[in-house]
């Protein structure tokens, strides 16, 4: 063995070198994009506020990305629920505590399930193409045409977007906890025979207005996650047609990690307030 | 003769200062004439176009446009600024989601907030019909029309806010012959019709410096190699001019 590493030393070394410049690499690039899209973000919205306002395309952008997100957000959300409700039926009618299905589907729903995969979908659907839109611009030179018009292109395409975002998701997420429970209630109560009465009991008796409160603050962040990545991959798309592919790729792919991770530590944040709160 | 673009000294590195794509460039661009940006692919042209317009910051020099340096200005002073500018690009950058009677009244609808709406649609009407596009095209979409009429929209938007410069970046590239000429009259028209004011026309065709060219810059290596009448071209010694006019007027002579 010291033979071999005596051998190989150079080598070795070599490789642990590359090892490390690898990581210290990703690492430094991983924190400096992530501070130019903080920065971005921050741009964005300052933007929102300055004249003139771009109310209706702040609108057009609700449209697109909650409007047309509320089929896919109701077809998903139905069968989560129902999917959910009979898991954890079966698991809960082992101990015989079926009482308990409601609220429990009704607190995984609207604290975690609920914005996340609201998230998940619509980071997928509407952040990939607001990076494919902002990007094909950008490549077309459409953006360029925009700013030599003396047009400011960060609060024409960027800021309407941000701001559409942050308050759809919350609305869309809304939706989708309705409709979670409603499909939930059909397959316990209806399939399952589990008692109307006390599934809403339960509900009611578990379920509390922060719980659901900590779901949409949640999807706000994850609206303003995946919509701050996506427009800035966009906006600063370069190589052509080829460029446009990686930026979309790139903005749901990096979204959709970020939201998992943001809900992680968004989740001890919240509720670490609460607990502050209620010391109060 | 009175400059209405001065470029001085201007270095440009994209890759961190290991190869420039402009070199301490020095230009001055007259007032009221069309001027000629010629050279070969890759001397950086487009790269000066877009320091003029002040989308690209210079590595180490300035840009004084309208007597103004650009990179003093903040960046919202900046972009009001461009509106005394009008671009026609390449490939016309249309907004795909707008009409063509939509992409000529953005800008007014943006900046001309004392016009009515119908004033502003009479307005860019008045700029489509000078650029020759047919009233039936009005309404449709970019991609409905064909490269010569997406340029001749491209101008009319590029016109509507009575800019003080026109630039025209490569705006023949790969186009047939029939549509360049078709271009370079375009060109030519808009400038007489539009006294006063200065063009500035980034290409690599030859024919169009001699054609409708005042004032002709042939860049070369990220600097300024020849600059005056077109004649002074045909009559340089310098090796590349040479090679330059030989091949392009060969070329054109083809076509």
């Amino acid at each position: 063995m010291i033979q071999l590493w005596t051998q190989n030393r150079d080598r070795i070394n070599e490789a642990i070198d590359k090892f490390l410049l690898f990581v210290w690499e990703s690492t430094y690039g991983a924190l400096t994009t992530t501070g130019k899209v903080v920065l971005f973000f921050i741009e964005g919205m300052r933007l929102v506020f300055v004249k003139p306002y771009r109310v209706n395309e702040i609108i057009k952008h609700m449209e697109f990305i909650g409007n047309k997100s509320l089929m896919i957000i109701a077809l998903t959300g139905t069968f989560t629920g129902m999917a959910m409700s009979y898991q954890i039926y079966l698991g809960f009618s082992l101990v015989n505590a079926t009482n308990l299905v409601g609220p429990t589907v009704a607190l995984g729903i609207t604290k975690e399930l609920g914005p996340v995969l609201t998230g998940l979908i619509v980071a997928a659907r509407a952040g990939g193409a607001m990076a494919a839109r902002l990007g094909t611009m950008r490549v077309s030179e459409q953006i360029d045409a925009m700013e030599v018009m003396g047009i400011n292109p960060k609060q024409f395409l960027v800021a309407p977007r941000l701001l559409a975002a942050i308050i759809s998701l919350p609305l869309l997420c809304g939706v989708f906890d309705f409709v979670a429970m409603a499909g939930s209630y059909f397959l316990a109560v209806h399939l399952l025979n589990l008692d109307e009465a006390i599934f809403w009991d339960k509900i009611q008796l578990w379920l509390n207005p922060k719980d659901i409160n900590e779901g949409l603050i949640k999807a706000a962040l994850f609206g303003m996650t995946f919509s701050s990545i996506c427009t800035y991959r966009g906006f600063y798309t370069t190589g052509g047609a080829k460029g446009v592919g990686e930026s979309t790729n790139g903005g749901v792919v990096n979204s959709m990690v970020l939201i998992i991770v943001v809900n992680f530590f968004t989740t001890n944040v919240i509720r670490a307030l609460y607990k502050i709160k209620d010391n109060l | 003769m009175e400059p209405v673009i001065e470029v001085r000294n201007l270095y440009k590195t994209f890759d961190e200062g290991k190869s420039f794509v402009l070199k301490g460039l020095d230009l001055k661009i007259p007032k009221g004439l069309i001027t000629i940006l010629i050279g070969y692919s890759g001397t950086g042209k487009s790269v000066l176009l877009k320091h003029i317009l002040g989308l690209f910051k210079p590595t180490k020099g300035e840009v004084i446009v309208l007597g103004q340096n650009l990179f003093d200005m903040e960046e919202e002073e900046l972009i009001r600024f461009r509106t005394r500018l009008g671009v026609l690009f390449q490939h016309a950058a249309l907004f795909d989601d707008m009409t063509v009677l939509e992409n000529v009244t953005f800008p007014l609808r943006e900046h001309r907030r004392d016009l009515s709406p119908q004033e502003i649609i009479e307005k860019a009407i008045e700029k489509l019909k000078s650029s020759g596009l047919d009233p039936s095209h009005y309404d449709k979409q970019p991609s409905e029309l064909s490269s010569g009429m997406q340029k001749r929209v491209g101008l009319a938007r590029a016109l509507v806010l009575e800019p003080a410069i026109l630039l025209y970046d490569e705006p023949t590239t790969g186009l047939d012959p029939i549509l360049t000429g078709m271009v370079d009259n375009l060109i030519m028209e808009t400038h007489k019709k539009h006294k006063g004011s200065t063009s500035v026309v980034v290409t690599h065709d030859l024919g169009a410096a001699f054609r409708i060219g005042d004032y002709v810059v042939m860049l070369d290596k990220g600097k300024v190699l020849l600059e005056g009448a077109p004649e002074v071209f045909l009559e340089s010694d310098i090796e590349v001019v040479r090679h330059f006019v030989e091949k392009g007027l060969r070329r054109s002579e083809d076509v």
